[in-house]
């Protein structure tokens, strides 16, 4: 796949030109198809052929332009992990492996659940998005990153953004990445809850992972120390009879009521957890539930693209809906901006540049792998949002409306719920919609927003088609929530954990004792405090009577582009050092999308008169309705309304934070620009200069 | 049958470093190729080593 394999003979030359010409042509035919079809259904085909000719395109041409153009790379050149070869974070690693590690850590959740989200403004937005997002823009920000990273000794993006642009953007990007984590960590945390919600098979099959996962570390620990591969084969053996278990309680009356658990409770059991996973040893829980999650994760990625294959399911939601306008019921807000903010991952996360600049870099073993580990691998975390996409849109408008509406709007019973759906222009039936409940196994599918669910519900659609049939709709669909919920947990937990040592890092300036890492007391209350500050967003999510998915999950989206933002920044600074700057257009063009993106939406979630999609438009409705002395519908309490207020205006901070911290660095970045472009300040490069490689055995 | 023993172990050094495991046998390698001075740490000394170097910091896991 390197350019090196164009071949030399002009016959063939020609040859391969005129097959690039017709992937070209292919994709471009199904994305027309796909744009300009009305009325009938159309195929998931044509949605698979305009993303795979786009990425073969887009690695083929761009990714090329970017390894041979931007940063010259070259095979010859030693890598971190030839010259600081430890044997163990240094290893000089085959590119197939590490294709597989990077690919393992940058998915997670994010790819499944905001394509599903964004399918309320038709497939047609969502899979624009994310297939020309990823190739102009995630795939660029995770090469580039990876390999700026890869020639500073695997340097991470905070220690670039310090040295390469200034401590004043070092520092806001060391905050923002703490601020992003806490509303990543309690946005994932109320996916979970929604999904287990009144569901006791859930419920149980999640909650036997945590002893399974202790059983496994406790294995790796005392008995077959470090056997790994050994200890995860006896976790997913578990994982299936779990599955089953949880089953067997449903169907006992009395063990299913003791499981039916609200969503507040759920709330504090996993905050429990994300407490306990940061103070106990990370043998115990951490680890194993990592490489637990790490084998589901991608096995299930390959089930559902063997399965969509197979299936080839026609997509049920129109291209466009009504709610293009901004009055959909799934999240508030108008195609442009709300659709970039929502879909984040698979389009371009700035969470891939902690692992491009992290684990990765340390690894490589040639310089050009960095075109298959950051561009290629992006790649496939698009495809997996594309399928994602897929299987939401497979779902009749109906049942997809009515799985990811908030209780606000649909009402209590699956009649109003109906009636509701009916009012927007889709055709449900009540009766439908109990029996997809039971079928799934579950006493009700309503308003279970945060995406999870609808997936679950669509996955479990293809997968019974392909293997077992109706008849085990309940279990791939309680298999599909255990795998989401599997690895969100992970996400969870490792993001307390990390979030407890950055919290640590920075408050050792204040007390010194505070950054020791092995102090039980600084652990205990870092853990504690972190969780609190990712507790209390979960909180106000779980009593929202808009679900909270509405206001969080945009919270999430914006955080998650301005570090992309940051992301692009460090990068642009870096190809304007090296002398290419007549290149920067290649991080230029994304960050400037990004930027106008995150602007927009956060000054629409800021300053919007809509009660709806402003924060603090819709606190001075809720304090209307206290100083009336009514309760809007929905709240419960006084004191949950007193609360809702606060966290509008919490809400509100932390986006005007996110947006303040966007303009702090782009300012400090462009400083930097202007001061190498104007010649003010020599163009140096802070990179490790040239060493050549030592070709090993293999080669 | 060498052969397949060989494959196995192969497949499995592939299956842990891709889900980021610990690999130990790359390890005693490494300390046999560069510090064949050194005594290496023990299996379980390597795994609990390696568990902290993973874990004890950010950029490790994404959403």
């Amino acid at each position: 796949m390197s350019t090196s394999v164009v071949p030399a003979r002009p016959g063939l030359r020609v040859v391969a030109a005129l097959g690039w010409l017709l992937v070209a042509l292919a994709g471009a035919g199904a994305l027309g198809v796909l744009a300009l079809h009305r009325g009938e259904n159309v195929s998931a085909a044509w949605l698979l052929v305009a993303a795979l000719c786009t990425y073969a395109i887009g690695y083929r041409f761009y990714g090329a332009f970017i390894a041979a153009k931007v940063f010259a790379l070259d095979d010859a050149r030693a890598t971190p992990s030839e010259r600081l070869n430890d044997g163990r974070d240094f290893v000089p690693t085959n590119r197939w492996i590490v294709f597989g590690h990077h690919f393992a850590a940058i998915a997670g959740p994010g790819p499944l659940v905001g394509p599903t989200l964004a399918a309320q403004f038709g497939y047609l937005p969502g899979v624009l998005w994310i297939v020309i997002g990823v190739v102009l823009g995630g795939a660029v920000q995770d090469m580039v990153v990876l390999c700026a990273s890869l020639r500073r000794d695997g340097k991470s993006l905070g220690q670039m953004a310090k040295e390469e642009i200034g401590p004043v953007a070092g520092f806001t990007a060391l905050v923002a990445v703490l601020g992003i984590m806490v509303v990543l960590i309690a946005v994932l945390g109320l996916v979970v809850v929604n999904a287990l919600k009144s569901s006791p098979w859930g419920t149980v099959t999640i909650g036997l992972t945590i002893p399974i996962a202790m059983l496994m570390g406790l294995y790796m620990r005392w008995l077959r120390p470090g056997r790994v591969l050994e200890a995860s084969a006896i976790g997913l053996v578990l994982l299936v009879v779990a599955l089953y278990a949880g089953r067997w309680v449903a169907e006992q009356p009395a063990l299913a009521a003791a499981f039916t658990l609200s969503g507040k409770t759920l709330a504090i059991l996993i905050m429990a957890y994300g407490f306990a996973a940061s103070v106990l040893p990370v043998w115990m829980l951490l680890a194993p539930r990592d490489y637990l999650s790490a084998f589901v994760k991608i096995g299930v990625v390959l089930a559902l693209a063997v399965g969509i294959l197979v299936a080839l399911p026609p997509l049920q939601m129109p291209a466009l809906t009504r709610f293009t306008d901004g009055t959909g019921p799934v999240f508030a807000g108008a195609l442009f901006p709300f659709a970039f903010i929502t879909i984040a991952c698979g389009a371009i996360s700035g969470f891939h540049a902690l692992i491009a600049s992290g684990t990765t870099p340390k690894l490589l073993e040639r310089e050009r792998d960095a075109r298959m580990i950051g561009y290629g691998a992006m790649i496939m975390e698009s495809f997996v949002a594309v399928m994602a996409l897929i299987a939401a849109c497979a779902l009749t408008p109906g049942v997809y409306f009515a799985i990811n509406a908030p209780v606000a709007a649909l009402g209590p019973t699956a009649q109003t719920a109906a009636e509701a759906i009916g009012k927007w222009g889709f055709v449900v039936t009540p009766a439908e919609l109990e029996a997809l409940a039971r079928q799934v196994g579950e006493t009700s599918l309503l308003s279970r927003t945060g995406g999870a669910p609808s997936l679950a519900v669509g996955m479990a659609h293809l997968f019974s088609r392909t293997l077992g049939g109706s008849a085990a709709m309940a279990l791939w669909y309680h298999f599909a929530i255990m795998f989401e919920a599997l690895f969100i947990l992970t996400t969870l937990d490792a993001g307390t954990r990390v979030g407890r040592f950055m919290l640590q890092d920075l408050g050792r300036h204040v007390w010194p004792s505070f950054g020791r890492s092995s102090w039980t007391p600084a652990v205990v209350l870092s853990s504690a405090m972190i969780v609190a500050m990712w507790g209390h967003f979960l909180w106000q999510g779980v009593i929202d009577p808009l679900g909270g998915i509405n206001s969080l999950w945009p919270l999430f989206g914006i955080a998650n582009q301005l570090l992309a933002a940051v992301a692009l920044c460090v990068a642009t600074t870096v190809i304007i050092k090296m002398g290419k700057a007549r290149y920067a257009w290649t991080t230029l063009l994304p960050l400037a999308w990004l930027i106008i993106v995150t602007m927009s939406a956060g000054a629409a979630k800021l300053f919007s008169p809509q009660p709806r999609l402003g924060f603090l438009a819709h606190a001075r409705v809720l304090q209307a309705a206290r100083a009336a002395g009514t309760l809007p519908p929905g709240v419960r309490s006084a004191g949950d309304l007193t609360q809702m207020i606060a966290n509008d205006y919490l809400d509100a901070a932390v986006a005007a934070f996110f947006l303040v911290s966007v303009i702090v660095i782009f300012a400090d970045s462009a400083r930097e620009w202007w001061a190498v472009v104007s010649g003010a300040k020599a163009a140096r490069s802070s990179e490790v200069p040239f060493q050549p490689r030592a070709f090993a055995a293999g080669d | 049958m060498r052969a397949i023993l060989a494959f196995v172990h192969r497949a499995a050094s592939v299956a842990r470093r891709v889900i980021g495991a610990p690999d130990y046998e790359q390890y005693l390698v490494h300390v046999a190729q560069r510090h064949p001075e050194c005594v290496p740490l023990s299996r379980a000394e390597f795994s609990r080593d390696a568990l902290a170097r993973r874990y004890d910091r950010p950029g490790s896991r994404c959403c």
